[in-house]
């Protein structure tokens, strides 16, 4: 095993950038404050919070009180869905078959609560057209849900059309860009969405922060209940240290993304000619309008949950798809809802490399991987002993 | 006992040492072990990282009913965090193998079938048989692992023509061997067991000196799949069953009434039969097609022998010399002097008729007689029916 393990799953999770570190650090020893209190103590921990939101409204390319922080993007999706439908006067809710779980799973518990909801599969590519969301908006359609950009296949949604059809006849969309902030230009203009996730998190930020931009007259009733933080938006006192990180590396990815993307995009493309070379491997959506660092290729025949393993035994942090809590991997929603087969949909893993890896790195990687996959080839090429 | 004890005594007598070199690459193989959570296997786990061997932690989740509370047995998925634990704290990598749909096929629905059968089955075997060194042992390969360990109360030997053989755990209370009796040459030379050679009170020190947050946890039940009782396991796993009244009769014929459907029933069973004659009586026989259990006397129960089917021989063929064999009828019976009278070797059902040197109460249709010489297990049948039976 190497002895520093190379880490090549960044839609889990990212490293934190240092500089990011060093702006927390204060907030994490020394100085301290509840942003709510009127004292000296209190008015410095508000002004690190709301230098934080202008940073992250500009990542975005709204307005800081259009910005509410919560704890996670996980939460700020959650809000959104409830504070539209919690009324319980039912109506239509559409949603992509591509959205994270916790926009599908917020969408089941409202289908039982007597909400209608549409959900849409992506094509082959891993797109789900605009006109796809079009077609089946209805007048008592109250939300769309349309992510930027796919945690799995890292493919870019048609969100500016869409959001067009949907405000022509009056529905509501939200946009999750918890993936594609830090890697893709995020801007609420010209996107013309109506709700919009960023996590700090995914970007080499901490976790523990994210941000729900409500355009201002958008309603919004908030999910969790208590003080009046947030401009009423989210009870409860602010994480100060990191929402300071989340500011920080907002401003970061602000200045840096064209040379990050170009930079993980020359990585990405360096590492799929690699791929290339391995026989049978298939990737998913390389020709998709897609983020720069997501590669997501299939190894017909092999297990890719096994692949990881070996992968990570081998000192390569790698993963199936979406991080599973329980650690017990299925074969992807996402996959199946594009009509992949579920045999290339378990044999598939996920590569996202980020802003720290090297060519180093995807050297060492390349012919690690073709060893495990061989190894695998030839142990399903061997009859296995009957009981 | 002394930190130079546990690993030199461990692997001493050499054949399962997880660090004996491959003969293949001449490294030592990688070698998974099953973690289940509960104190052996994580002491196993233990043992095998301190010996400095290539070790990686796997865990089978085996029977998902997350709704439920289930501490404490084996296959429970709130014990899957716990072996996770243990991995992190001694450093050992680990990972959760889905093998619910497997464990269901080989070891839950033939249980339930073998109960509504008449029999009384012993899923443990089955398990050992087909989960964990056949379907875990094939996940692990493809892994990469090259052995696999266990937490199991059994000893791994090597004879001086190379050959394996399976002995009892060096704690005869906590012995497990009896459910290893279908293990083949094959499989015993890639298994580990590393707390054979230690008492469950060692195991238990280990795991508190080495302050496991496992150190204090109690035993593993019977049946790790079944929570309530068998009756209602059955009964849930089945409800289309129909729960129709067994006729309870003597061997004479003389019918005593009605009793509970005949998969309440095994073989031996003395309480809560149902029907009152006034002595004690044992169920002797359970025939679900003709709706029937067979009761009587204690003396009734008494077989010279049994027929069976499924002989293995751990060796791979019949010891040279018949002699000095014990056989174990079910996995808490002492032994009895026996010869076992086979037409071949391990081909075809593997028909074999074992006769008992005394006759023996309770011969159980379903469950396992294993063959022993001193600590070794030579090898087994299952049980069809008592010799000489009606």
């Amino acid at each position: 095993m190497p002895a520093v393990p190379v880490y090549l799953d960044h839609n889990a999770t990212t490293p934190l950038d240092p500089r990011v570190a060093e702006a927390m650090l204060p907030w994490l020893g020394g100085r301290h404050g509840n942003p709510s209190s009127v004292h000296s103590f209190g008015r410095a921990a508000r002004a690190a919070v709301e230098q934080a939101r202008q940073q992250v409204a500009e990542l975005v390319g709204g307005s800081p009180p259009e910005v509410a922080f919560m704890a996670s993007g996980t939460e700020a999706n959650n809000a959104v869905l409830m504070s539209i439908f919690d009324d319980g006067a039912g109506g239509h809710l559409v949603i992509s078959e591509l959205e994270h779980p916790s926009i599908q799973r917020a969408a089941d518990r409202l289908e039982k609560a007597g909400v209608e909801v549409t959900r849409l599969c992506p094509g082959a590519d891993g797109v789900v057209g605009a006109a796809a969301v079009a077609a089946v908006l209805r007048p008592d359609t109250r939300l769309a849900c349309l992510m930027l950009a796919n945690n799995e296949l890292g493919t870019l949604q048609p969100v500016a059309e869409a959001a067009e059809a949907c405000r022509e006849r009056g529905v509501a969309l939200l946009c999750d860009a918890v993936q594609a902030a830090g890697k893709h230009a995020v801007d609420v203009s010209s996107l013309g969405v109506d709700y919009l996730v960023v996590a700090a998190h995914k970007f080499n930020g901490p976790v523990g922060a994210a941000a729900l931009w409500v355009r201002e007259g958008a309603g919004f009733e908030p999910l969790i209940l208590g003080g009046g933080q947030e401009r009423q938006r989210r009870a409860g006192t602010e994480n100060v240290a990191a929402l300071v990180g989340f500011g920080a590396c907002a401003a970061l990815a602000s200045s840096e993304l064209d040379h990050r993307i170009e930079r993980m995009g020359s990585l990405r493309d360096g590492l799929e000619a690699g791929l290339a070379g391995i026989p049978d491997a298939r990737l998913h959506c390389a020709s998709s309008p897609r983020l720069p660092h997501t590669t997501h290729v299939a190894f017909p025949g092999l297990v890719g949950e096994e692949l990881v393993v070996r992968l990570d035994l081998a000192g390569f942090a790698v993963s199936t798809g979406a991080a599973c809590a329980s650690g017990v991997v299925e074969p992807s929603r996402t996959l199946l809802a594009m009509g992949v087969s579920p045999e290339e949909a378990i044999a598939s893993i996920r590569i996202s490399l980020g802003t720290s890896n090297d060519e180093a790195e995807i050297d060492r990687f390349l012919p690690a991987l073709a060893r495990e996959v061989q190894a695998l080839r030839s142990l399903s090429a061997e009859p296995v002993a009957a009981p | 006992m002394t930190r130079g004890r546990q690993t030199d005594v461990l692997w001493v007598r050499g054949s399962s040492d997880p660090l004996r070199a491959s003969p293949r690459s001449g490294e030592p193989p990688l070698t998974a072990v099953a973690m289940s959570g509960g104190l052996d296997s994580s002491v196993a786990a233990l043992l095998l990282q301190r010996h400095g061997a290539p070790v990686v932690g796997l865990s089978m989740l085996l029977w998902d009913r997350s709704q439920q509370v289930r501490h404490g047995r084996c296959c429970g998925s709130l014990d899957l965090g716990d072996a996770r634990g243990v991995a992190e704290q001694i450093g050992l990598p680990h990972y959760t193998l889905r093998m619910d749909g497997e464990f269901r096929r080989h070891v839950v629905d033939p249980f339930v079938d073998s109960y509504v059968g008449g029999r009384t089955p012993s899923p443990c075997i089955s398990c050992n048989t087909e989960i964990k060194f056949e379907a875990f042992w094939e996940r692990a390969r493809r892994l990469g692992a090259g052995r696999i360990a266990t937490g199991h109360y059994a000893r791994i030997r090597q004879d001086e023509e190379g050959r394996y053989e399976l002995h009892t755990a060096v704690d005869e209370s906590k012995d497990q061997s009896y459910f290893l009796f279908e293990l083949t040459q094959e499989q015993l030379s890639r298994a580990v067991f590393p707390v054979g050679e230690l008492t469950k009170v060692e195991v238990r020190e280990l795991a508190r000196e080495a302050r496991l947050a496992v150190a204090e946890k109690g035993e593993s039940m019977e049946i790790c799949f079944v929570d309530q009782g068998v009756r209602e396991f059955i009964e849930d796993e089945r409800p289309e069953l129909p729960r129709v009244p067994a006729r309870v009769t003597t061997t004479a014929g003389e019918e005593l009434g009605e009793g509970a459907p005949t998969y309440r029933y095994t073989v031996g069973q003395r309480r809560g039969l149902g029907v009152a004659a006034g002595r004690r009586l044992y169920v002797l026989d359970v025939q679900p097609e003709a709706n029937r259990v067979v009761v009587g006397d204690r003396d009734e129960l008494l077989a010279p022998g049994l027929v069976g089917r499924g002989l293995h021989w751990i060796a791979g063929e019949p010891p040279r010399d018949g002699a000095g064999i014990q056989v174990r009828i079910r996995s808490r019976h002492p032994g009895v002097a026996a010869t076992v009278e086979s037409g071949g070797a391990n081909g075809g059902t593997g028909a074999c008729r074992v006769h008992f040197r005394e006759p023996q109460a309770g011969v159980a249709p379903g469950q396992a007689a294993v063959f022993y010489r001193g600590t070794q297990v030579l090898g087994g049948c299952w049980i069809e029916g008592a010799l000489g039976a009606a």
